[in-house]
């Protein structure tokens, strides 16, 4: 418990609160390395799981595959790209995105086969193209899915960004590693406070905009 | 003019759809498909608009094989109404009955007021265009679903089991609503239903489907009364149960048919209708 206090009395210090090592650079390493892996594994994700869900195929090997993914370790990947790619920034992030794909995939290719077959098949028959279909269609109508499979992603990856301290980075996890060496628990325990906090900001504002973008006519049916 | 020649589906997995159909539709005609399911009928309407594209055969709309023709622009030149309206949920009513026009670049502006008048037309408010289709009734969404099929002022009107999902007070309104406008419109009408009442008020022709596409007897109603081809179509037409024991009678120069206790189950039209 004391511990705890004395974590909350290192948040409030307000020399915490600027400089290079000081709590908004790490901030904002820590949401730069959680962005750039979730852009990139979207960038890969999301086309191929849209058109795993418009055209039916490949389901089984991508419910395969992303199984596999969520169940790698990612300290493991992170010390394997380390080695591989030595140590900066490219190694974690290349772990992050094998981390944020899962999710990305699941909520595209769940979002398209989410919404009805009738209504796809009357837009085809009325004579969209396959792609107006997607755009249209398919897309506006699983909007909700497929934000919570960016939530989900993000999530996941703010959480597990601190790891890229492991191998030298910034970002939150530096309060982690640096406590962690220096036995300075209230200073770990902070830097842990900060991750959480963070996590569920970013949880709670994209459950929002999951609501705010949910199609008119089905929200109000 | 549609022409279904030696048609056939068999499906990947084995399951034959349709064997041999041969029909040929007249332009302005309204013909009717019946048959229980299993009977092809849906399927072979698609092949229409290539919804579903035969495994032999052709099928031709005005002596054009429809093979040649780029699905989607031979789709959004034949309005399809299908039983479930199939409206976009995330669009509005006017919206939706603008799809086509919308898709082939007409402006929102024009595409709107068309849209508003075709509301009015199929007997909407034209008020209900800035709804959301879930805040339409089942039968004014089938109604939305008849005026987005003419919204691009096709030739040929595509209607599978469209009025199926409602209740039977709303569905007899919306059969009546359809015979008036076909006698505005004249389109060429391709029909499909399982109900045999409905086949015979719309239809001035029905085809009377076998499973696997057969056809049993094809015929203007009173002529499949006057003479069923076989047990079948005896069966399937009720023959012998008293509704069917049909008179017709002169009401304001109409020719009304009349059931055995002179119940009016239809109108007779003879000779050309358009």
């Amino acid at each position: 418990m004391s511990q705890l206090l004395e974590a909350f009395s290192w948040l409030a210090d307000p020399t915490r609160w600027s400089g290079t090592d000081g709590i908004p650079t790490r901030l904002l390493e820590h949401l730069w390395y959680t962005a750039l892996g979730v852009v990139v594994a979207a960038v890969i994700a999301v086309p191929i799981g849209l058109l795993v869900g418009h055209t039916g195929r490949g389901r089984g090997l991508v419910v395969a595959l992303s199984g596999a993914a969520r169940a790698l370790p990612t300290l493991g990947l992170i010390t394997l790209f380390g080695l591989w790619l030595g140590i900066g920034l490219k190694a974690p992030i290349l772990a992050f995105v094998v981390l944020a794909i899962p999710s990305l995939l699941a909520g595209a290719y769940s979002a398209v086969e989410s919404v009805d077959p009738r209504t796809v098949d009357a837009a085809r028959a009325q004579g969209m193209t396959e792609w107006q279909i997607l755009s249209r269609v398919e897309v506006p109508l699983g909007l909700p899915l497929l934000i919570s499979g960016f939530r989900l992603a993000i999530v996941q990856v703010v959480a597990t960004v601190m790891l890229a301290s492991y191998i030298g980075n910034g970002g939150l996890g530096r309060f982690i590693f640096l406590g962690l060496q220096l036995q300075d628990y209230p200073q770990m325990l902070a830097g842990s406070i900060l991750v959480v906090a963070l996590a569920l900001v970013l949880d709670v504002a994209l459950r929002v905009l999951e609501r705010l973008l949910a199609p008119r006519g089905a929200a109000r049916g | 003019m549609i022409r279904f020649d030696h048609v056939g589906k068999t499906y990947p997995g084995g399951t034959t759809a349709v064997e041999d159909f041969s029909l040929t539709i007249d332009s302005h005609a309204s013909v009717v498909l019946v048959g229980t399911s299993g009977s092809g009928k849906t399927t072979l309407m698609r092949m229409v608009n290539r919804m579903v594209d035969p495994t032999s055969g052709r099928v031709l709309i005005d002596d054009e094989d429809v093979a040649g023709v780029d699905p989607v622009k031979l789709r959004r030149s034949i309005g399809y109404v299908m039983q479930a309206s199939g409206l976009l949920p995330h669009r509005t009513v006017a919206e939706n009955v603008a799809t086509v026009p919308l898709l082939e670049g007409v402006s929102r502006r024009r595409s709107r007021s068309r849209a508003l008048a075709l509301l009015e037309m199929v007997g909407l408010d034209h008020r209900l265009g800035d709804r959301y289709p879930s805040q339409l009734s089942g039968g004014q969404q089938q109604r939305v679903g008849v005026a987005r099929a003419l919204a691009s002022d096709p030739n040929i009107l595509l209607m599978d089991e469209p009025f199926g999902a409602v209740d039977p007070i709303v569905r007899a309104e919306l059969q009546k609503e359809l015979l008036r406008l076909q006698s505005e419109l004249g389109k060429t009408i391709l029909f499909v239903t399982h109900d045999i009442d409905e086949a015979f008020l719309i239809g001035e022709q029905v085809v009377i489907l076998r499973p696997g596409g057969e056809i049993a007897q094809q015929g203007t109603p009173a002529e499949i009364l006057a003479d069923p081809a076989d047990d079948f179509v005896e069966s399937f037409v009720g023959s012998g149960v008293g509704k069917r024991a049909l008179h017709v009678d002169e009401v304001s120069g109409q020719q009304v048919v009349l059931d055995a206790g002179d119940r009016p189950v239809g109108v007779l039209r003879e000779g050309s209708r358009s």
